[in-house]
């Protein structure tokens, strides 16, 4: 039987070491491990990860080649679905979608489908695979506004159909929060996703940094002056919250935006660049989510002391489990069911201390959770040099504020329906700018579905 | 170079010249391994995609932009940034009523420019007053009389012009019978900071623009966030101009220098304190 072969450990980094340096953390499978891997998929005749996929990639199928030795059509096989599946196997949340329904989890443990196919990617990188097969060009011309994963996804199944795709990316470089956000240990930078963008570029995609839809262009000029005829949203939310309580405006509170962009997108972590970053001896992270785990890992390795700081219990930790486990071992410290009421500084206006309330969980709130609720005279105070805020955040509204006729929720959310329609002709929209901060491959899942509604509007169109 | 320490370029980047208004600002990254360095717009030439920045001297990255020759070029160059002037959506009657005076202050006399020179295009009346340390270091003194009304010089050694700060200039135009609807004040945080006061004493509404810190200029770090009003702002997309009364002066100056340790120490060994 199949499923009597273990799952296969995955070959990490020494936790005492990773935590000094930013190294990625997983070394994914060779092979042997690979193929070994991949023989334990059942091959379910409905196979439950495809439906839990949200870009649908055929994992039966990919994971068969793999076992079988024939990496390069594994690659091939995600390429169908995928166009960043290097970027995917790190980094989506496979626990909650494709692990997450394979029926080997039931009893025992799911196939690491991530990591076969990260491995897939990585072999594919690294052996220059095969080209992917597109139509012939068209003629019609497509803008997308941002190169993170809805962008590139929408990008990529535009131009396989023979679309002239323009993306317009406002920071200096490709990949929107795979650059900025996620760390390099996480997500290396220039051997995955500078590499699976190169993949889209020789696709025929183009992609201009340095352009501010809103700014520099506006969604109108593209359409009335630069000839194009569709357009792609795929800004995400990169605006940072803050908690609103006192004292969040001393020298020392950050968003973890801020943190994130000075060490990932500027590599401030690098003595070679000239970006400056601030953590100090001792940090506090505010918030429970991906991005709070990547804030406190990035200023564990730049040698701080480290506390991560939620209000909840540690069930209800939105981020990845492989996220919260790694922060452990790297000895993150977790102080959960606390809230911070008040951020104190010092004489010269720097942060002190953080003063927290603990906190029970009451009743489950419409989202189903048990929410939250302060302990009266609970107070007390954590000292630290910085506090990093990671409580999510919401889109930017330079574009909405500049585009006449596209309408927005209450929280400032692009309205969009399934298909990634908005509210102005010939304009689509998907991935965090309509449903707010979420993960990289519901993005990917957006950016596809507009691909498709846009595709079906232009033809339509009979232009 | 403009004086030893503040240089003016160039730079051709059709898009944002295209787009660029009063007001608004820029970023660059010199290299590769740069910081993206906010600055402001002194200029631009829609016909010919150009855009002219004005950068002084005062760290490592606008030192190694002051020493890039012509035909060199920029890493990255991004904008145009922010919020444009307030009056540049006004009416033409609402314009016509208005008394404008500027206070430039040393390397703010640079944006202070294309805002008089809007303003001076469409016939509205602008008088400006110019700050600097000393005669050397006072900037567009030329292109500024050629688009205003009357230019006032001050330097705080009295090497050219009135001998004293931009406030006691302003006060002393006032007590001469001069009127003035609306004051601009763009300059270093502490000028800004007493020409509202002044401002006020005056009952002259104010808008001061913040050179605050910035990482992406997008609205996306919020290493710019200012309080203005009581409110938490973001100077990149909310600005870079506020009402001047409404400002937290002292926060700002205070958030200003956060980077300062690092800053002293760029280009040096380790920055991070990693491995400790």
């Amino acid at each position: 039987m199949a499923n009597r072969i273990p799952r296969v450990p995955v070959r990490e980094q020494d936790p005492k070491v990773r935590a000094t340096n930013f190294e990625e953390v997983c070394y994914g499978y060779d092979a042997s491990e690979a193929t070994l891997e991949a023989s334990r998929c059942l091959h379910c005749k409905n196979p439950r990860c495809v439906a839990a996929c949200p870009v649908g990639v055929k994992i039966p199928d990919f994971i068969a080649h793999v076992a079988a030795g024939d990496f390069a059509a594994a690659a091939l096989k995600i390429a169908e679905d995928s166009s960043l599946p290097a970027i995917c196997g790190r980094v989506c949340p496979q626990e909650t979608q494709c692990e997450g329904s394979c029926i080997l989890g039931v009893k025992g443990e799911p196939v690491a489908i991530g990591k076969l196919e990260r491995f897939a990617a990585d072999w594919n990188l690294e052996n220059g695979g095969a080209e992917v097969e597109k139509a012939p060009a068209n003629g019609h011309k497509v803008a997308i506004v941002g190169s993170g994963p809805a962008g590139l996804a929408c990008a990529c199944d535009l131009a396989k159909a023979g679309y002239d795709v323009t993306i317009f990316e406002a920071l200096h470089r490709p990949g929107g929060v795979l650059e900025y956000g996620i760390p390099e240990f996480r997500l290396p930078k220039d051997k995955v996703v500078a590499a699976e963008i190169e993949d889209v570029r020789r696709l025929g995609v183009k992609i201009e940094t340095n352009v501010v839809v809103g700014r520099t262009v506006t969604i109108d000029s593209l359409m009335d002056v630069e000839g194009f005829e569709a357009v792609f949203i795929g800004s995400g939310a990169g605006l940072p919250k803050f908690m609103g309580i006192p004292g969040e405006n001393l020298n020392g509170v950050f968003s973890a935006n801020e943190f994130l962009t000075r060490n990932n997108l500027m590599k401030a972590y690098r003595e070679d660049y000239m970006t400056p970053i601030h953590a100090g001896k001792k940090v506090v992270v505010v918030g429970g989510g991906n991005v709070a785990m990547d804030a406190a890992r990035t200023a564990l390795r730049l040698g701080a002391e480290t506390t991560i700081v939620y209000r909840r219990t540690e069930t209800e930790l939105p981020a990845r489990r492989e996220e919260v486990h790694h922060a452990k071992e790297e000895g993150v410290q977790f102080a959960m069911l606390t809230n911070p009421v008040e951020i104190l500084g010092d004489e010269k206006g720097w942060v002190r201390a953080v003063r927290c309330i603990r906190m029970e969980l009451g009743e489950p709130d419409e989202s189903g959770r048990r929410s939250p609720v302060p302990v009266p005279g609970s107070e007390f105070e954590i000292e630290t040099d910085t506090v990093i805020m990671s409580l999510g955040t919401s889109p930017n509204p330079l574009i909405a504020k500049t585009t006449a006729g596209l309408e927005t929720t209450r929280r400032g959310c692009l309205v969009a329906d399934e298909a990634g329609v908005t509210t102005r002709q010939g304009v689509f929209a998907g991935g965090d700018a309509v449903t707010g901060a979420a993960t990289v491959i519901l993005a990917m899942g957006a950016g596809r579905k507009a691909a498709a509604a846009i595709d079906a509007y232009i033809t339509s169109s009979g232009k | 170079m403009l004086t030893p320490t503040i240089c003016r370029m160039k730079v051709f980047a059709p898009r944002l010249a295209s787009a660029a208004q009063p007001g608004q600002f820029l970023i660059v990254r010199a290299d590769e391994h740069g910081e993206r360095i906010p600055l402001t717009i002194s200029d631009y030439n829609k016909e010919k995609g150009t855009v002219s920045i004005v950068t002084q001297q005062i760290g490592a990255s606008t030192t190694q932009i002051c020493a890039m020759e012509e035909g060199e070029a920029f890493a990255d160059v991004v904008g145009p940034l922010g919020v444009p002037s307030e009056f540049t959506e006004m009416s033409p009657e609402a314009l016509s009523a208005q008394r404008y005076i500027f206070i430039a202050g040393g390397v703010g006399t640079a944006p202070v420019y294309p805002q008089v020179k809007w303003l001076h295009e469409r016939g509205v009346a602008v008088d400006v007053i110019i700050g600097a340390k000393n005669a050397d270091l006072i900037i567009y003194k030329d292109e500024m009389e050629a688009v205003c009304d009357n230019l006032f010089i001050c330097t705080d050694d009295g090497s050219a012009g009135f001998k004293g700060l931009v406030t006691a200039m302003l006060e002393k135009l006032v007590a001469e019978g001069r009127t003035y609807t609306q004051a601009v004040a763009i300059g270093p945080m502490i000028m800004m900071k007493f020409a509202t006061l002044t401002a006020r004493k005056l009952n002259l509404p104010i808008i001061v623009s913040l050179n605050t810190l910035m990482v992406d200029g997008t609205g996306m770090c919020g290493a710019c966030r200012v309080s203005v009003a009581g409110k938490t702002r973001f100077a990149c997309v909310e600005g870079p101009e506020f009402n001047g009364y409404d400002v937290d002066f002292d926060e700002a100056m205070r958030r200003q220098g956060m980077y300062k340790t690092e800053e002293i120490e760029a280009g040096h060994k380790c920055k991070i304190g990693r491995g400790k």
